[in-house]
């Protein structure tokens, strides 16, 4: 556990800020993870009297505050909707519940952590981490770059239409994962299958493979083997795979390739799901006899 | 630091360290239903409800419950009671170092979903862990629980 000579709720972002750049100061969002530190704060930052807590729907993205809880992620109605579940699915195996109640999407990013479900699953979706000073970043950006002592003040998911999935191995239902892959797919011009790749064990990351037309003909004509070639040839060669205690790079090496080909036949199930509903709703055409 | 912390609805007001967590508070202020187990947020012992919520009081420092509502099985006690009785009635109470914590997760549980399936149970319950029971004596007790509630409730 770590100390803290001092705890400070700020009133404004600038003034958490510029306690932030003091040597030893940290903030503190959920704290799940830094109470395992040993650190010694001078002092920790708190910012949950700076109304950054929950989640907006802006109509063309959500906005999604730094002190938001995993369980208020988990349970937002119009997150689920838009990736069918999939952020709920990322979110259910994370502990448990009184601990997702205490854990904050912005302590989740800011910590960078590599075992992240959650930062998987928002790698393949359109989002932005807005900080105080720097401003807007692609999340790609962000878990690419060093620790920092700017502020996380909120996430934006851009609602651009797609399909997602997520698929996790953990040795048991609440460990951390050993592997995870979330993918996501769109359609129509400029159409590409996305997979991200986390717990590797460093954090997550992406690759985009373009569906030309060829690609699309075939995966969409129940034919999800060449896309798969293609999904784990750009993984292997994008994304580094290691060992730790958990699993070594072997292991994982052979989890990528299941997870990337189930996740592709997730996606094709949905699709066959999608056009068997429409089918389904489909006037029928009118018999003479009618 | 000078907090004031209602807890199961009384006002304490004391001063703490700031980097004092919520389960020391609470264990000082006549709260002993709070265990203190793995300290590493996975065990599901020292459970609480913090506004409502199921937390975990191992986890979260006590000055940042300042001005928040607190409540432990002390302040649950005919709830408590209740659910507590069925989970015996089954074995699942051995040690009963866990059963606070189980119970207070369970009334969360109840206030959020008053009829759970199985696998809603097992998902909600998955922060609370049992070294005595192998949990299926209490799954019985929590099922038995339920049924009564429904017959109860008409």
């Amino acid at each position: 556990m770590f100390t803290a000579q001092n705890y400070i709720k700020p009133k404004s972002l600038e003034e958490a800020y510029a306690l932030l750049q003091k040597r030893g100061n940290r903030v503190v969002g959920g704290m799940q993870w830094m109470k395992m530190s040993s650190a010694a704060c001078a002092a920790v930052i708190d910012l949950s009297e700076l109304g950054l807590s929950g989640i907006k729907d802006e109509g063309s993205a959500f906005s999604i505050g730094c002190m938001t809880t995993l369980r208020e992620l988990e349970q937002d109605p119009g997150i689920s909707a838009f990736s069918q579940g999939a952020v709920k699915e990322a979110l259910r195996g994370i502990v448990g519940v009184q601990f997702r109640n205490l854990a904050t999407i912005g302590g989740t990013v800011a910590g960078r952590y590599g075992f992240s479900d959650v930062l998987t699953i928002l790698s393949v979706m359109d989002t932005q981490v807005e900080l105080y000073k720097a401003g807007r970043v692609p999340l790609a950006s962000y878990l690419a770059s060093p620790p920092d002592r700017d502020i996380v003040v909120r996430l934006i998911i851009e609602k651009n239409p797609a399909a997602f999935t997520y698929l996790s191995v953990r040795r048991t239902r609440t460990d951390l994962p050993t592997l995870t892959c979330a993918s996501s797919l769109t359609q129509g011009p400029g159409a590409y299958l996305r997979i991200a790749v986390g717990a590797r064990p460093g954090a997550a990351r992406c690759v985009e493979i373009p569906l030309d037309q060829d690609l699309c003909r075939e995966f969409y004509n129940g034919k999800p083997e060449r896309l798969e070639e293609a999904a784990l040839c750009l993984a292997r060669k994008e994304i580094t795979l290691s060992g730790n205690l958990r699993g070594s790079a072997q292991y994982r090496e052979h989890l990528l390739e299941v997870l990337v080909r189930r996740s592709i036949r997730q996606q094709l199930a949905k699709l066959t799901e999608t056009a068997s509903f429409h089918e389904s709703r489909a006037p029928r055409e009118r018999t003479h006899e009618e | 630091m000078n907090v004031t912390i209602n807890v199961n609805g009384k006002d304490i007001t004391d001063t703490i360290r700031p980097d004092e967590l919520l389960i020391d508070f609470l264990r000082s202020h006549g709260c002993p239903s709070v265990k203190r187990g793995c300290e590493t947020s996975n065990c599901g012992a020292c459970t609480v409800h913090m506004d409502g919520k199921a937390v975990l009081s191992c986890g979260i420092l006590a000055v940042r419950c300042d001005g928040h509502q607190i409540t432990t099985l002390e302040g649950l006690q005919d709830e408590a009671k209740e659910i507590g009785g069925f989970i015996a009635d089954q074995g699942g109470e051995q040690c009963g170092y866990c059963s606070p914590g189980l119970i207070m997760a369970c009334i969360a549980m109840f206030r959020e979903n008053p009829s759970p399936t199985d696998g809603e149970i097992k998902e909600y319950l998955a922060n609370n862990l049992c070294r005595c029971s192998g949990y299926q004596s209490q799954m019985r007790g929590i099922r038995g629980y339920i049924a009564y509630r429904e017959k109860k409730n008409g």
